[in-house]
């Protein structure tokens, strides 16, 4: 008896150090099929359970049904279409996400990639997958998970509070172009958000492809959601892996709630924020205010 | 014994094992009385490459700023008797017990001026606590950008004018390249190793402290011409030297 703990203790050892080696070396089919058995490799998601292997089957999976094509088998962002895409499919075995309701640089939660399954990216070529039930939805962010080393060894971070949204008001349209202004939207969403700001021609993405600032008012859905919610979340956390940088070091919650009312005074929908706009006649902002 | 009682007892035991296995490593070297150092000269030899000035127009604030003084690329900095500056020197090979695993309590801080980073290579250990500051009327957003699959995990935050610090460390040995993608010619450098480090001034010369003795790899890092290696040996209290001569391409 004495014998066979020491012996499973013994197992245990080298099985810790196999596996916290894993994060620092190039994956391997071997260290993959490690993740799949591992817990990140479910998801939970309100009652929900996801199972990555559901997903994964090689013969009834979703994901080789409706991802891989794009995504790869590999989940690297390889598949035969992504050549002709732009922007790229996902590499999921980075786990940066532009959609999360976590701080920049930390893992999405769950949910995160739920929604974003559904949501589908606007201008990019994910489209919607509301085609999916949400067991389906729910196995497949579990199987996504498995191709990256960080779901082993982090956590999700803690998403970001939003406070109840308040009443828009003239005042606050009004501090919100004051927000606009001071932390400087317009550097690369330009003054009237139309995305020709200065430095809106130079950027890149992490992986140096050029990538375009979101165009107000040209009004089309946000990456990450529609609501007025779902914009806080996404000046707050950033989109990582894109120049969208996060402002929650910045911005307390009333100014963010400003600036949400101010951009979108921006889109070309009609609003309250933009009926307020329109009766304090406010002008686009001063680029520079200090003179060059 | 039940099977939950020998899996209890399995995981007691196999957590003291990783103990004794962990005070081992550490104990193995103790640091001896009188660290040494090393020193030396870093040269890049042959014609220095042409650093191209910087285009700021994009935005008037950092043209305003640099009036006086053009600003050029910093990739490669030679001083006037060949000298080369912001090379990082650290020990590749040889550390060992707690100098291997001490982090100085210092925090180094890259300062946003005039548009470019001050300093443009910043050196630290590996969960040193470091900053980043802005004394700019412009907003920048701090981008770095380790390696794909890297245990270091990039993030994106905007600074804007008055903004707090960031305080932030790394996890994992890397030259990680940063960016500010409302300035796209704003390029700098977190090099991050393990032990003691140190950056070659203007005339190219650094001092690495805190060696204990013994017998080491010292590994000098230029971000264009990559890194050239040496193995030094370090007495009690005694400054070792290592030169390096790097190629001009």
């Amino acid at each position: 008896m004495r014998i066979k703990f020491l012996a499973s203790s013994w197992l245990t050892c080298v099985l810790a150090v196999l596996v916290s080696s894993a994060s620092f070396a190039q994956v391997t089919e071997f260290q993959q099929q490690q993740w799949l058995n591992s817990p990140a490799a479910t998801s939970h998601i309100g009652n929900l359970t996801g199972r990555a292997k559901v997903a994964g089957d090689p013969v009834s999976g979703d994901y080789r049904r409706y991802c891989l094509v794009c995504h790869g088998e590999l989940g690297d962002g390889n598949g035969e279409t992504a050549p002709w895409l732009d922007p790229r499919p996902r590499d999921f075995t980075l786990a940066v996400f532009k959609c999360r309701s976590t701080p920049t640089g930390t893992l999405p939660t769950d949910e995160d990639l739920y929604d974003t399954i559904a949501r589908g990216l606007d201008r990019s070529n994910m489209p919607p997958w509301n085609t999916f039930t949400k067991q389906e939805r729910a196995d497949l962010v579990a199987w996504i998970k498995h191709f990256s080393p960080r779901w082993q060894t982090e956590k999700p971070g803690v998403p970001i509070q939003i406070p109840p949204e308040p009443e828009v008001t003239a005042e606050r349209v009004k501090a919100g172009e004051d927000v606009f202004s001071r932390v400087q939207c317009w550097k690369c969403h330009g003054v009237e958000g139309k995305a020709n700001g200065p430095s809106a021609s130079t950027l890149q993405d992490d992986l140096g492809r050029p990538i375009l600032a979101y165009n107000f008012a040209e009004g089309g859905r946000f990456k990450c959601g529609s609501t007025d919610q779902d914009l806080y979340r996404i000046f707050m956390t950033g989109l990582d892996g894109t120049p969208m940088p996060s402002f929650a070091d910045n911005l307390k919650p009333d100014e963010a709630w400003d600036l949400v009312f101010y951009l979108r005074t921006l889109q070309p929908f009609p609003s309250k924020a933009k009926e307020i706009a329109k009766q304090l006649g406010l002008k686009p902002v001063n680029p520079n205010p200090t003179g060059p | 014994m039940t099977s939950q009682f020998r899996q209890k007892l399995a995981a007691v035991v196999s957590a003291l094992m990783l103990i004794a296995v962990g005070a081992l490593l550490l104990g193995r070297n103790v640091i001896a009385a009188g660290e040494g150092s090393i020193t030396g000269a870093v040269k890049l030899s042959g014609t220095a490459p042409h650093m191209k000035g910087i285009d700021m127009s994009k935005d008037p604030y950092c043209v305003k700023q640099n009036a006086n003084s053009p600003v050029k690329m910093e990739n490669v900095i030679v001083g006037s008797d060949g000298g080369l500056e912001n090379v990082v020197l650290y020990l590749s090979e040889g550390l060992a017990g707690a100098a291997a695993s001490a982090v100085p309590s210092q925090e180094p801080t890259v300062d946003q001026h005039n548009c470019v980073y001050v300093p443009h290579v910043l050196a630290m250990d590996v969960e040193q606590k470091f900053k980043v500051t802005t004394s700019d009327q412009t907003t920048h957003n701090i981008h770095p950008l380790p390696a794909p699959g890297s245990s270091n995990i990039g993030w994106n935050k905007s600074q804007p004018p008055g903004a707090p610090p960031i305080e932030t460390s790394w996890k994992a040995p890397e030259a990680i390249s940063v960016k500010c993608n409302i300035h796209p010619w704003m390029h700098g450098w977190h090099v991050v190793v393990k032990g003691p480090y140190a950056i070659t001034d203007e005339k190219g010369l650094y001092t690495l402290k805190n060696v204990p003795p013994g017998s080491y790899t010292v590994t000098a890092w230029q971000e264009e011409y990559g890194t050239q290696t040496e193995k030094v040996n370090v007495a009690a209290g005694q400054a070792a030297k290592a030169d390096f001569t790097f190629k001009a391409k």
